[in-house]
């Protein structure tokens, strides 16, 4: 992608979100189930409850609804949480350093694992090393992350407790943390200890995200390793007398990391949007189990606040992936 | 479905390809469950609603404590979990096949109008694409199945609206690569419309690519659906499904544990199932792979 791309790109992110948060406006006015009702204690005068809707604008036409809540976000409001009472964007800050920790986890795993059996796989092409690997990812990249998530709780959870299977930390831990980036606050200030209790938590639920993006980065990385082993570069490494392994790794993979970087971008996004599920699955605090309870609860603004921070970083990331791809390939950086 | 499964039958005699292996094993699981849904009355051993709560919690029979007319055990309220795993296998297998091929209708005909006509028509449907790949999916299915009302019909049409893009993304690069193809210039100089060719020409040429598509989107939509009742969302707890089996297991885990691990066993076989078919249709369908 060279420079104008990469500038369209970027001009088209406004309308893009400016989609999805009519998207989202409009198909959360026809929701049944009235969120002032369930908040409302029994034994309410009709005026409260009118009152209340005023207060929250719901008694207004979508239209003017939705042009309040544009004005609004123009000026960074995000509106008040019906359920929670507070303001929606500072809860969203509140829970989204806990689902990017997870995520960056996830991501670090996948990529590891990934490569791992790609190199494998390509290392002993036509054996039964590959035909192993290819079963693995056949197997690994059809499960979903919310299958995993739920095998692991019931292997390593319940059969063989080993590892604990909801929360973010040990309740019982006596630590204050001054941010929400505990992992990276326990590991800065060198509270190794409670580092170990934060991993503990994170390990199932990030390997549950992590495992089919793990088998497609495998596929693609171990196809692309193919093909790069093939080319003229790598056939003169190897008529220079260098190893299997040491053109694989020197020569092959630089090459192959493009493609596969290209290739997986989108699969990187279901590993983001993952987290709704699998936080749920494992009492995770983070955005995505938020989200979830916004939605039982018909909090309108608040789910309104989560779609939208979804968008924004499903956004970036595909942006990131794209200049990541232009800084890798050495032949679109000029643009 | 694919042909009927019979591994044991010798392959033509030509065939330097034996019929795909992964395709013959996909449709095997495929044919059992389909089998299994459809005769659920006769090989159920109980009704799925009947609660015993005299044999409540029962494990599995071959574990202590656990009866012989039971062979996978009971859940809280008494309930034989075969046989709401086999009735339960009704409601997966109709949202499966209902949402991919809706899914798949919608995504395609915009997938080929967008990737034939180029222009405005493909401007529109790749600026909706855009907007919809910046939801996520799964939040996406919550909200609308919250949005629709319980039911069989919301899960299906939150499926649908969904993972339409699946198929019109994949159609419509397909299609842009076809359309420079020498047959649809021919056609074109022969002065056939537009609509005649993408329907008679284009369609069949991209087809084995959607139903490959389809195949893996049925087990997509299985596990989604699974997920909607996880969720609370999808159809009424009282009727089995995977999903909701999954919900109430995840609960009392530490209790009844094979309550939590034969839904998701169920749910892994079906979607290996139409995962293996998906793939051996692929290489089955793929002139280059067929020679």
């Amino acid at each position: 992608m060279g420079r104008t791309a990469l500038l369209r790109r970027l001009l088209l992110v406004p309308p893009t979100l400016v989609g999805v948060a009519i998207v989202v406006f409009v198909l959360l006015r026809v929701v049944p189930g009235d969120p002032i009702a369930m908040m409302i204690p029994p034994g309410a005068s009709t005026e409260d409850i009118d009152r209340l809707r005023a207060a929250y604008g719901l008694d207004q036409s979508i239209a003017v609804q939705m042009l309040a809540w544009f004005r609004d976000l123009a000026t960074g409001h995000l509106g008040t949480s019906i359920s929670l009472r507070q303001n929606v964007g500072s809860l969203i800050l509140g829970r989204l350093p806990a689902t990017l920790e997870l995520v960056a986890l996830a991501t670090l795993i996948a990529i590891v694992l990934g490569t791992a059996l790609a190199l494998i796989g390509a290392f002993y092409r036509r054996r039964a090393g590959e035909w192993a690997v290819d079963g693995i990812i056949g197997i690994v990249v059809a499960i979903p992350d919310f299958l995993w998530g739920l095998i692991f709780i019931l292997v390593f959870g319940v059969l063989y407790p080993v590892l604990p299977i909801s929360g973010r930390l040990d309740p019982r831990l006596p630590v204050e943390f001054t941010t929400q980036f505990y992992l990276v606050e326990a590991l800065v200030t060198g509270q190794l200890s409670v580092a170990r209790v934060l991993l503990s938590h994170m390990l199932m639920p990030a390997l549950a995200l992590a495992l089919p993006l793990s088998a497609i980065i495998a596929r693609v990385l171990k196809a692309s390793l193919a093909v790069a082993e093939s080319a003229d570069y790598a056939q003169m490494a190897k008529a220079r007398g260098f190893s299997r392994r040491a053109v694989l790794l020197n020569e092959a993979l630089p090459n192959a990391a493009i493609p596969t970087v290209t290739l997986t971008g989108v699969q990187f996004t279901f590993l983001v949007g993952g987290t709704v599920l699998i936080e749920r699955i494992f009492s995770y605090e983070g955005i995505g189990n938020m989200a979830v309870d916004a939605v039982i609860n018909r909090d309108l603004p608040l789910i309104q606040g989560i779609v939208l921070t979804f968008a924004v970083l499903f956004i970036a990331i595909n942006l990131l992936i794209d200049i990541l791809v232009t800084f890798l390939n050495p032949r679109l950086r000029r643009g | 479905m694919a042909e009927p499964a019979t591994p044991a039958a010798p392959a033509p005699r030509r065939a330097s390809h034996p019929i795909d292996a992964r395709l013959v094993a996909g449709a095997v699981v495929i044919g059992a469950l389909v089998l299994v849904a459809l005769f659920a009355p006769l090989i159920a051993p109980h009704d799925p609603l009947e609660q015993d709560l005299l044999y409540s919690m029962l494990p599995p029979s071959w574990q202590a404590g656990g009866e012989p007319g039971y062979l996978f055990g009971t859940d809280s309220l008494g309930r034989d979990i075969l046989s709401r795993l086999i009735y339960a296998t009704r409601v997966a297998l109709t949202v499966a096949l209902i949402a991919a091929l809706l899914a798949a209708a919608i995504g395609s005909l915009l997938g080929l109008l967008a990737g034939y006509f180029g222009g405005a028509v493909d401007q529109a449907v790749s600026r909706l694409i855009e907007v919809w790949m910046a939801f996520p999916p799964v939040l996406l299915a919550i909200v609308l199945a919250a949005v629709l009302g319980a039911g069989l019909s919301s899960v299906i049409v939150a499926i649908v609206v969904v993972d339409w893009t699946r198929f019109a993304r994949v159609v419509r690069s397909e299609t842009m690569v076809e359309r420079e193809m020498e047959y649809v210039a021919s056609a074109r100089t022969l002065g056939l419309s537009g609509v005649f060719i993408l329907w008679k020409e284009v369609l069949p040429n991209v087809a084995p690519l959607i139903i490959t598509l389809v195949s893996v989107e049925m087990g997509i939509a299985i596990v989604v659906e699974a997920i909607l009742s996880f969720v609370g969302l999808s159809i009424s707890t009282d009727f089995p499904t995977w999903g909701g089996m999954i919900a109430e297991g995840r609960q009392v885990v530490y209790q009844t544990p094979w309550l939590l691990g034969l839904p998701i066993a169920a749910i892994v076989v079906a979607v290996l199932g139409f995962n293996l078919m998906g793939d051996g249709l692929r290489h089955a369908l793929d002139p280059v792979h067929r020679r």
